[in-house]
């Protein structure tokens, strides 16, 4: 049974007596273990799909439609309650920005403990062992020591393994992480990703990263999921998709990426800008900017259809394509 | 090359997006409404009085509200309705000049403390802390001592007490703000600090003091009613709806419409520059929250 | 060609106070007597991790920081000598793009109004016709269009401000550009327009550009020769086609391995480098990198090592280089 089963997932608003629907018809599955990479630019909603996930949503004026199945239940369908219960123990967030995630008044140990208390139902002593083999674990130096420290005196990169144990603490199933490493130098960036590779190989926790960084997911990941302007339109194998990328944005996407070795000048940029959530135009959302645009790209949106080896497209062009083999 | 979205020809300015936000808030423009009638009130007072507010009437002292004197007249027999209306003009005076030596005060106090920081903020800190200290009865009474009782000393009075917390508004305003990108980016083109201070750090900085001085405004008002009321203020036959409650309150229990009328005219006037104040507050509050949506 | 601008043994250093009375502490070298040039026309890049002092640099370049010793030398005037009417009019020569778009430019002026500011900053006149078609050509050269002049920055996307920050920097007609991080906040995609962008106005201006980024394929693509920083101190200066292959400082090596590159496999990271950059706050003597270099000697750890020419045409600062 797969870990995670997402299906048309969407997320509506209405503010000012208007509707926007800035993610729709998002469906995916990712199994236990494995690393699926969300990777989208502003605009494309995957902050928003992790937080629909996760019941999150903001409140205001925001529904939810679809199905998310984790472990057999539709979450969506579980109540505030229920859904509080799973939150922290079986799927756990990490959130952007450990500069703001930790409470700054209490000291980093007891904020891992709080968690382990809360959802193991364990002692103060045993909870706080339970915490210093987990930041052992996560290569923490002189574990005994950060935990009396709070987060202020920490560096970046240790507040961000300090969110990362207090995620894993009660064995999740899931691990959800949006964009965990943006905040941090580059070489910090490196040891966190290492650190999520051990934690899903060896714990077989799935992890959902969320990040504008193809270079990471190409490193990280074991599937990707393209989104653009609040649509899925490509997902697949990492490898297959980075070598032969099936979407006209996703090829255009990876063409704007400078890599060492580049020749000079031969950097190539999407033209147009991504249409904002209250500007959604007719039809594939990619149209205006599509080097490949067809007369029913500007009429029909284009569904995501199967190609072999699980990968999924949602592009006009494959579907003449297929229809032509 | 890029579109601008279909959005941006209305080019809503900050301003345009308060206006537009106003009219959706009803106690807003309730309060919108009492101020502008009290500013028509105050311009054409002189073509609305049926009597002239200075004309005597020894034959109809305290007289009751009647068909002729529709809120009555007070000892003097002078019509209160007059009185009144040219009273509004009064207390428009007051409470816009000694709000308006106040934001200046406060501003540039303000700003240069929390743009240079160190020993000046230090100091100029202080001497607002303790102007904030001051009851501004004493400073009423001094401003009297030197120059004579009246409205100048009242507005003086109120204008010299009041302006600490505008300083203490902008100054936290400005402190947050120093560290934008274009206040760099101005400072890198050559600009010199005035410049940088007063064209682009305080109008930025002016929503939480705009939001205060409307709400300062109904202060005002009252407190130059109090002092009117300890006869600091203007003097007869200068129609202050303070100096009319303070010479009533002799006739409270034979005419009490000479304390009741000024006194409600007083109310619906603060009421109203509170409740704009307040939705200010939400308006502000909202504007920031311009999302992507 | 001539060095353009020239660098030379540049310091600043920052008193940190503590405790009731405030006093002075400790003192943090932001910037460590470093030296570099830039020719005429040449994009130099400055790469770094937080703490390495790159946005420090910047700022003393443009005397938006006072420097405490040292020299900067722009077309052969000493610019750390000027008096402040003469830098006033220096700067209408060198100009900086800033990271971060969303507060670059006043949220209550119009684009119009904001590029119209370098003009009236340096009392410069137009007519009302001028000054409308001397925007109207900034705007255009950084692929805007008037209409966008009369708009809000909160109307704008992050691009577009991006866009018209630059078209203000060039607004005076600068010879050298200092871009810090410009395209750090923005999209991949909206990154790739920028640098084309930048590009073409280096070419169509003859600009000569110190181009501040922490992403080194970035730099490597868009620069000519490039700067590594480390804790306020230069560690190697290469040239950008060798970066990758002939790194000589440790650390470089260290930046080029991190590197998560899109082709799946290609990084394995099986040398991460360990630690963080610490404080800068009491560094010990030696070697600024010495703390997490994973060939410190014992040598490292005492003596600084001078930044010296190598063989290959750059500079290192590295008491065991790798070539």
């Amino acid at each position: 049974m797969s870990l995670l089963k997402v299906s048309d997932l969407a997320v509506e608003f209405t503010a000012n007596k208007r509707t926007v629907r800035p993610i729709s018809d998002i469906s995916f599955t990712m199994e236990p273990g494995e690393v699926l990479g969300m990777v989208g630019e502003t605009g494309s909603g995957k902050s928003l799909t992790a937080h629909a996930i996760m019941g999150l949503t903001p409140l205001v004026g925001g529904k939810v439609f679809g199905k998310v199945e984790f472990d057999g239940k539709d979450l969506l369908k579980l109540s505030k309650f229920e859904m509080q219960k799973v939150r922290g123990a079986a799927i756990a967030f990490i959130p952007q920005n450990p500069m703001t995630s930790l409470d700054p008044v209490f000291r980093v140990g007891d904020q891992i403990v709080e968690g382990l208390r809360k959802h193991l139902r364990l002692n103060k002593w045993k909870a706080k062992t339970l915490a210093l083999e987990i930041m052992e674990q996560l290569r923490i130096p002189n574990p005994k020591l950060v935990f009396e420290q709070y987060p202020h005196q920490l560096s970046g990169g240790l507040k961000q393994r300090i969110v990362i144990a207090i995620g894993i603490g009660a064995n999740p199933k899931l691990l959800i992480a949006d964009e965990p490493t943006t905040a941090l130098d580059v070489t910090v960036q490196a040891q966190i990703m290492r650190l999520f590779k051990e934690l899903t190989a060896v714990k077989g926790i799935g992890l959902l990263l969320i990040t504008h960084d193809l270079g990471v997911i190409a490193q990280v990941c074991d599937k990707i999921a393209v989104l653009y302007a609040g649509n899925l339109v490509e997902y697949g194998e990492i490898r297959s998709v980075f070598k032969e990328p099936k979407h006209p944005y996703t090829q255009a996407l990876l063409n704007c990426i400078p890599y060492i070795g580049m020749e000079k000048g031969s950097l190539t940029a999407i033209e147009g800008n991504v249409p904002t959530a209250d500007n959604f135009p007719e039809g594939c959302r990619f149209n205006a900017r599509c080097p490949y645009v067809m007369q029913e790209c500007i009429t029909d949106s284009p569904e995501l259809i199967d190609l072999e080896g699980g990968a999924r497209v949602a592009c006009f062009k494959y579907q003449k394509e297929k229809a032509t083999i | 090359m890029s579109n601008i979205s279909a959005k941006t020809r209305a080019h809503k300015s900050p301003w345009m997006i308060i206006v537009k936000r106003l009219s959706g808030n009803t106690m807003g423009i309730i309060g919108v409404f009492i101020i502008a009638s009290l500013v028509l009130i105050a311009i054409f007072a002189p073509l609305l009085e049926p009597y002239s507010f200075k004309a005597q009437d020894i034959s109809n002292m305290n007289a009751a509200p009647s068909a002729s004197h529709l809120l009555g007249t007070d000892e003097f027999g002078r019509d209160m309705l007059s009185r009144i209306l040219r009273g509004a003009r009064i207390s428009f005076v007051v409470g816009v000049a000694s709000v308006g030596i106040s934001v200046v005060i406060g501003s540039i106090i303000g700003a240069i403390a929390g743009y240079f920081g160190g020993i000046i903020d230090v100091i100029l800190t202080s001497i607002a802390d303790l102007t904030w200290s001051m009851p501004s009865i004493l400073v009423a009474l001094l401003l009297v001592a030197i120059i004579g009782p009246g409205l100048e000393s009242v507005v003086l009075a109120i204008g010299l007490s009041y302006w600490s917390q505008y300083a203490r508004l902008i100054r936290g305003q400005i402190l947050s703000l120093k560290g934008a990108v274009f206040v760099e980016a101005t400072r890198a083109l050559g600009a010199s600090n005035f410049v940088i201070l007063f064209k682009h750090l305080v109008p930025n900085s002016l929503s939480p003091v705009i939001v205060a001085a409307t709400i300062g405004v109904g202060n005002a008002i009252v407190l130059e009613a109090t002092l009117g009321f300890l006869g600091m203020g203007a003097q007869p036959p200068t129609p202050s709806w303070g100096a009319m409650m303070s010479s009533g309150t002799a006739y409270l229990f034979i005419s009490p419409w000479v304390i009741i009328f000024p006194g409600l005219a007083m109310m619906i006037t603060v009421l109203g520059f509170n409740l704009f104040g307040d939705a200010l507050v939400d308006i502000m509050d909202v504007k920031n929250r311009e999302s992507n949506l | 060609m001539e060095n353009y601008v020239e660098v030379k043994n540049l310091s600043v250093s920052f008193a940190v106070r503590g405790g009731i009375l405030l006093r002075t502490i400790g003192v943090v070298h932001a910037i460590n007597d470093i030296s570099f040039t830039i020719k005429k026309g040449e994009i130099l890049g400055v790469v770094g991790e937080s703490g390495c002092g790159k946005s420090t640099l910047a700022r003393l370049i443009l005397r938006l920081i006072e420097a405490n010793a040292g020299s900067i030398h722009v077309d052969g005037r000493d610019i750390l000598k000027l008096s402040r009417k003469e830098m006033k009019e220096q700067r209408s020569n060198m100009q900086m793009v800033f990271q971060d778009p969303y507060s670059v430019m006043d949220p209550r002026y119009t684009i119009f109004r904001s590029l119209s500011e370098p003009f009236q900053i340096r009392k410069i006149k137009h007519s009302r016709a001028e000054r409308v078609a001397k925007i109207d050509e900034l705007l255009q050269m950084v692929g805007l269009s008037p209409e966008h002049g009369h708009a809000y920055p909160h109307e704008l996307s992050g691009g577009q401000k991006q866009r018209a920050d630059i078209a203000r920097a060039l607004a005076l007609n600068p010879e050298f550009l200092i871009l810090d991080e410009p395209t750090a906040a923005l999209d991949v995609s909206v990154q790739a327009q920028v640098i084309k962008l930048l590009e073409n106005l280096r070419e169509k201006l003859n600009l000569t550009f110190l181009f501040i980024s922490h992403d080194l394929s970035l730099v490597s693509y868009f620069c000519d020769r490039v700067v590594v920083m480390y804790l306020g101190n230069i560690v190697e200066i290469i040239s950008a086609d060798r970066v990758g292959t002939h790194a000589c400082h440790p650390y470089t090596k260290a930046l080029v391995d991190n590197i998560f590159t899109i082709t799946p496999g290609e990084s394995d990271h099986a040398e991460v480098l360990e630690g963080e950059v610490p404080s800068p706050f009491d560094l010990p003597p030696g070697c600024v990198f010495s703390s997490r270099c994973p060939v410190a000697q014992p040598k490292c750890f005492e003596f600084a090592p001078p930044l010296e020419a190598n063989a290959t045409g750059g500079k290192v600062a590295c008491h065991f280089p790798i070539h």
